[in-house]
């Protein structure tokens, strides 16, 4: 769409929700109350790998205000058991996931039993009295081990290879051959996992007289829940109801089914009685889903001149016992095979995947899936290669980067680039900042021997995905969204949303598309978001989509309750509806501006005294649906960081922080600027604090929050965040890209660059995130 | 189950309680007297989600008991919405998109009011300092700044 | 995350609290600020019968100098001690190293008695007792006893407190005027324990360092005194080679290992923090560095 949208698209308007949220009146899973309401705390695996001989649930039984304990066998009396397949990736071994483990453990912090009682302490008191008989098996823990080692995790595979990934384009090994310079790198990635300030947690009902199964759920996907609940628990999904409230964050940690959660619903269904759980933060730690935890072996080759010619690269990711539900754990490994070196021309490629299970928690899809791991592969090792061929870094960038010229781009890793914008955002980041004054103190603050570095990272998101990944491999996951609008009698707008809010913004950023189309002031529009009951069979928040997707569903919409109204009010006028237009929540003439009536005159009558409509009945309502045709919408962008690292401490201090961004159309700038930040917190934390440590058994050894380091204010400096603007793609839609996953996504890529360049002082340098003091020390050769 | 009768002052109101031994603060508030403000992100003392006014100053209503309350006064985010007093702070985030989700807000504002009090023309980095006991896991705390420095500077009313 | 059921006493006097704490047979536990309990008891790895709550014991926040000493009741809050100006001068180390410790709500509540019996070997306080030679003072219904600070802190979070005793006060000498001082810590984030951490404490004596005390934390199990060093470090703290000797004599110190931090990092620290602390204290107008 090319022509300039209406306000208030692109007005920075505070995020409506948080006017309530700053109040305290948020209304959080955990602050539902349900009369007759029972809570649940789990009995949890102790081992990382061990059979259950026995399970003794006496004592705990009769303790007194336990309603009922439930074992993994009694949960599966109604509740299926999952396989994570994906019918794109048929070799995927998705071994049988029970809610909770029946004969065999396989991480540390899995669901065994279940209690419920009159109160959450009763129900941990009673949780500590079940007697679990355990024979201990052999856990396997690292990566290496799971691919290499003897022991099985699932013996009935004969492997503990969950999927291999590959792809080939081009004839690598000539250009491998034929390089003037070949970097070659071995990278390791933490394990990392997201952390949402609000638990998981969730408030089961059922009322077996209609088996109606109602869950207050603090989840991203409710509508994906519904389906999920329905064919595991064997309801009906129109009898099923999943309302997502007030939702304190989600990062992907609530995105996908748990265990623990559908065994709360089914403990419900059996004892029909509301049961509600929140984890607490130690069962976070060890029961919401990990990420990242990749190996990576990776090269690039260049020319003489600095054109890439080719990657390798050969990825060893692990991801817990199962292949998670229903996404699967496909798409970590495919989006490192898909997205490195994309946003560069090269020639050709190899790259492989290979998702392994071990004996840790669960592993799933956390904010960018894969796509930081390509992007710092990729920009590390050009900084490599750069130096390696004594060209200058970022040159080398500029010259291999994908123009406009080239689109789309039909890369060699087999994905095809509509749009990409570099040019336009380095042409900002020139505007922004002197790159060249930057790296000269930098190089002048290493000559006098401090350890000071710059790094760049160029990275592209693919976000708001159509339906060919999920829907063609027969996932029940939906790449849509819906959006009903109603005109109310005194002329408000009630919108139904199938998008969903864990804080990104998205909801007032509809309310904005929404205003505009129909051509109403903001406030009069009301929105309902996340309960399954009131709205279109959506996909929810997942893949940076929901403003791209969802803001385009109720974009249509509201076009069409706009027809609807200039419709009723041309017949009522007896006016050419072409003649009339919507402006500021009244109906004018189109070429005067004079006004001719209100909305709430329109909805008096259409709702009161239709009869006085003539040759129509008035509708009212209109109602919108969209998914993308094309497989996912790019964004793009640079992410500058500055690091100074105390070569006493090994400590690295973020000097400064730049993000270029280019997404498209910005509905709102406020909240996507905070949102960007965000996502570079998350990847600032990954860079440089936040790993999950296991020891060779499985167990986790920092499991607490006072151990897990999530950056606090004082680590993190200001983000400038500076918009591209490249030229609209010009489709029928509002050409709206996500920005979720965006900061994320090249973070880490842009801290590991600059520690490198700081580091390149004293000829060290390090492969590994998070940088820790300790492994920079251990680099620099001091410790 | 040891019991114990508390009388405390929670937001300019006597509060009669018999509360469980081993209750926190944060249950009496949230399941007792249903103010949900206060959130509960840890358990273990390290969000800030749950701060609370404990006789005036913050602290973690998931660090004290309920017992310890007896005779205490405490404000929570409720009480000092109805008095006004973090008027501004609350108007400042809500401007600044310094919330996203919300969760860690409560304990936020109330910190930062805190803090302001003490410090009227704080530094950024000092800002910064301030709160590096609220864990906020949306924003990039650069919006929560602004909004803080915003207040302290008095361009927001 | 709840705790197990608990009785809950609140002491209404010291007397009271030492016969609760006198009565055989049951476990019981003090609770002060309640900043290091709470979260042991959330997590179900301390389960105490009961809990002697000494929060509102009258007397028990005096903070005070009397002749020579500062005298810190066992209730002083943290916040207090970064604040009061009477900390400030009579005992600056302690107003230097108050802001490293938590937050500012958990400053607002923990307590300097409640953070001594704990004995973390990562918090800070414990060290600078050590380094200001501090005196610890028990009461139990037997009487009085005073535990220097280098008998008191036994081991990972052992004290020589009975199980029938209570902390009643810290006395400090108050700081003379040639008195010198560091405290340097070295956290991963702000206001987390210290990976490593030195709180070093003398007075000034033309070129020398009289009364040196170099405490360190978060390296062993216990804060723990380098007195090599100290007495390598005083007799030449501006010269590089004396400083060099003294971090050298760190080799011997037991340094614990950790998934958080390994042992050669820890002592790797603990050699920079003696040298930014020597570096400190050889300057007259010596003063905290982080």
């Amino acid at each position: 769409m090319t022509a300039p949208l209406p306000a208030p698209i692109g007005a920075p308007v505070p995020h409506r929700r948080t006017w309530r949220l700053v109040h305290g009146r948020g209304r959080y899973v955990g602050d539902v109350t349900v009369p007759r309401l029972l809570h649940a705390a789990f009995v949890r695996s102790p081992h990382g790998h061990a059979r259950i001989d026995a399970i003794d649930v006496g004592a705990a039984a009769a303790t007194p205000g336990v309603v009922a304990v439930f074992t993994g066998a009694d949960i599966a009396t109604v509740c299926r058991p999952w396989r994570g397949v994906h019918g794109l990736f048929p070799s995927l071994n998705a071994p049988l996931q029970h809610a909770l483990a029946i004969d065999t453990a396989r991480w540390s912090g899995e669901p065994v039993a279940l209690v419920v009682a009159t109160s959450r302490a009763i129900a941990e008191d009673a949780a500590a009295l079940v007697v679990i008989d355990w024979t201990p098996l052999p856990a396997v823990a690292d990566p290496e081990t799971a691919r290499d080692g003897a022991a099985r995790i699932h013996p009935d595979l004969g492997t503990n290879v969950c999927l291999v990934q590959s792809h080939e384009s081009g004839d690598v090994d000539a250009a491998f051959a034929g390089a003037a310079v070949v970097a070659e790198e071995t990278f390791r990635f933490g394990r990392h996992t997201g952390v949402p300030i609000e638990a998981r947690g969730l408030i089961a009902d059922f009322d077996p007289t209609e088996r109606r199964l109602t869950v207050h759920h603090s989840h991203q996907c409710p509508h994906q829940m519904q389906n999920d609940f329905a064919v595991l628990l064997g309801l009906a999904e129109h009898r099923v109801r999943v309302i997502a409230p007030d939702v304190g964050g989600g990062f992907g940690i609530k995105q996908q089914l748990y265990g623990d959660e559908i065994a709360v619903c089914a403990a419900a269904m059996l004892l029909g009685r509301p049961v509600a759980w929140t984890a607490d933060r130690l069962e976070s730690f060890t029961a919401d889903i990990h990420a990242r935890e990749h190996v990576v072996q990776g090269r690039v080759a260049l020319s003489a001149a600095g054109d890439i010619l080719a990657f390798d690269v050969d990825d060893l990711h692990a991801i817990g016992p199962y292949s998670q539900f229903p996404r699967s754990s496909a798409g970590e490994g495919r989006a490192v095979v898909a997205q490195t070196g994309a946003p560069y021309r090269f020639g050709a490629i190899r790259a492989r995947a290979t998702a392994v299970f071990q004996n840790k928690g669960m592993s799933g899809h956390y904010r960018g899936v894969g796509q930081p791991i390509a992007c710092a592969v990729t920009e590390v090792l050009l900084d490599k290669a750069a130096r390696g061929a004594g060209l200058d870094p970022i040159a080398v960038r500029r010259r291999n980067l994908v123009r406009a010229a080239d689109l789309p781009w039909r890369a060699p890793t087999g994905v095809t680039y509509p749009r990409l914008a570099f040019e336009e955002c380095f042409a900002a980041l020139d505007a922004h900042l002197d790159l060249e004054a930057l790296r000269r103190d930098c190089a002048d603050a290493r000559a006098n021997g401090r350890l000071r570095g710059l790094g760049l990272a160029c990275f592209v998101e693919m976000t708001s995905r159509g339906s060919g990944f999920y829907g063609t491999g027969g996932v029940a996951v939906s790449s849509r969204d819906g959006c009903t609008l109603r005109l109310e009698p005194t002329g408000g707008i009630r919108c139904l949303s199938s998008i969903t809010e864990q804080g990104q913004g998205a909801e007032t950023g509809v309310l904005q598309v929404i205003a505009a189309a129909v051509g109403v002031p903001l406030d009069a529009v009301d929105l309902l978001t996340g309960d399954t009951a009131t709205s279109f069979h959506g996909g929810g928040t997942w893949g940076s989509r929901c403003m791209a997707i969802g803001g385009e569903a109720a974009w249509r919409a509201g076009r069409a309750l706009r027809a609807e109204i200039l419709d009723i009010a041309a017949r009522l006028l007896q006016a050419d509806a072409g003649a009339l237009d919507i402006r500021d929540g009244v109906v004018v003439d189109a070429a005067t501006g004079g006004g001719r009536m209100t909305l709430a005159e329109i909805g008096a009558v259409g709702h009161f005294r239709p009869h006085e409509v003539p040759g129509a009945q008035p509708q009212l309502v209109a109602s919108a649906s969209y998914g993308s045709e094309a497989p996912f919408r790019p964004g793009c962008g640079l992410q500058l960081a500055v690091v100074e690292i105390d070569p006493d401490s090994g400590a690295v201090r973020l000097e400064r922080f730049v993000v270029v961004h280019e997404c498209g159309l910005v509905v709102n700038p406020l909240l996507v600027d905070e949102q960007i930040r965000g996502g570079v917190v998350q990847g600032l934390g990954a860079a440089l604090f936040e790993e999950l440590l296991y020891d060779s058994e499985g167990q986790l050894l920092n499991g607490s929050l006072a151990d897990y380091l999530v950056p606090t204010a004082p680590e993190i400096c200001d983000i400038e965040l500076v918009h591209a603007h490249a030229t609209p793609a010009g489709g029928d839609d509002l050409g709206i890209a996500g920005v979720g996953e965006a900061g994320t996504t090249g973070a880490s890529a842009a801290v590991l660059c600059a520690v490198n360049d700081a580091l390149s002082a004293r000829g060290a340098s390090i492969a590994q995130i998070p940088c820790t003091p300790e492994r920079i020390l251990t680099a620099l050769g001091v410790i | 189950m040891p019991m114990i009768p508390i009388t405390c002052t929670i937001n300019g109101e006597t509060v009669e309680a018999t509360v469980s031994t081993r209750d926190t603060l944060a249950d009496l508030l949230r399941d007792t007297l249903g103010l949900t403000a206060t959130h509960v992100g840890c358990e273990h003392g390290v969000c800030g989600a749950c701060t609370i006014l404990f006789d005036g100053r913050t602290a973690r209503a998931c660090l004290v008991l309920a017992a310890q309350a007896d005779g205490a006064e405490i404000e929570t985010l409720e009480g000092a919405t109805a008095s006004g007093r973090i008027a501004a702070l609350q108007k400042a985030f809500h401007d600044h998109a310094a919330l996203q989700c919300g969760f860690c807000t409560p304990g936020m504002l109330l910190a930062a009011a805190e803090f302001l009090e003490d410090h009227p023309a704080p530094s950024r980095a000092e800002i910064r300092e301030a709160l590096s006991g609220n864990l906020c896991r949306c924003t990039g705390y650069q919006a929560i700044v602004d909004a803080v420095a915003a207040v302290a500077k008095g361009t927001e009313p | 995350m709840k705790p197990a059921e608990v009785d809950y006493v609140r002491a209404e006097t010291v007397e009271h609290a030492l016969a609760l704490l006198a009565e055989t047979g049951v476990d019981s536990k003090v609770l002060a600020g309640g900043q290091s309990l709470m979260p042991l008891l959330a997590m179900r790895l301390a389960g105490p019968e009961r809990l002697i709550d000494i929060g509102r014991v009258p007397g028990l926040d005096r903070l005070e100098i009397v002749g020579d000493r500062l005298v810190i009741g066992a209730l002083v809050r943290h916040h207090r001690v970064a604040t009061d100006p009477l900390v400030a001068r009579a005992a600056p180390l302690l107003a230097a190293a108050a802001p490293h410790v938590a937050h500012p709500a958990i400053r607002n509540r923990g307590t300097f008695g409640g953070s001594l019996s704990h004995a973390d070997p990562a918090s800070e306080f414990p060290a600078c007792a050590l380094a200001l030679g501090a005196d610890i003072v028990l009461v139990s219904a037997a009487g009085r006893r005073t535990v220097p600070a280098e008998t008191f802190f036994e081991g990972l979070y052992q004290t020589a407190l009975g199980p029938d005793e209570l902390l009643l006060e810290v006395s400090i000498p108050v700081a003379t005027p040639d008195a010198r001082f560091a405290f340097v810590e070295f956290a991963r984030r702000s206001g987390d324990y210290a990976l490593a951490g030195l709180a070093a404490a003398a007075r000034a004596d033309g070129d020398r360092l009289a009364d040196l005390r170099l405490a360190f934390f978060g390296i062993g199990d216990v804060p723990v005194l380098a007195a090599e060093a100290a007495a390598i470090l005083a007799s030449g703290p501006h010269a590089e080679t004396a400083i060099a000797a003294a971090v050298a004599t760190l080799d011997a110190i037991e340094v614990r290992d950790s998934a958080a931090a390994g042992a050669a990092y820890r002592r790797h620290l603990a050699r920079v923090a003696l040298r930014r602390a020597a570096r400190a204290l050889a300057r007259p107008e010596a003063a905290a560095c982080r």
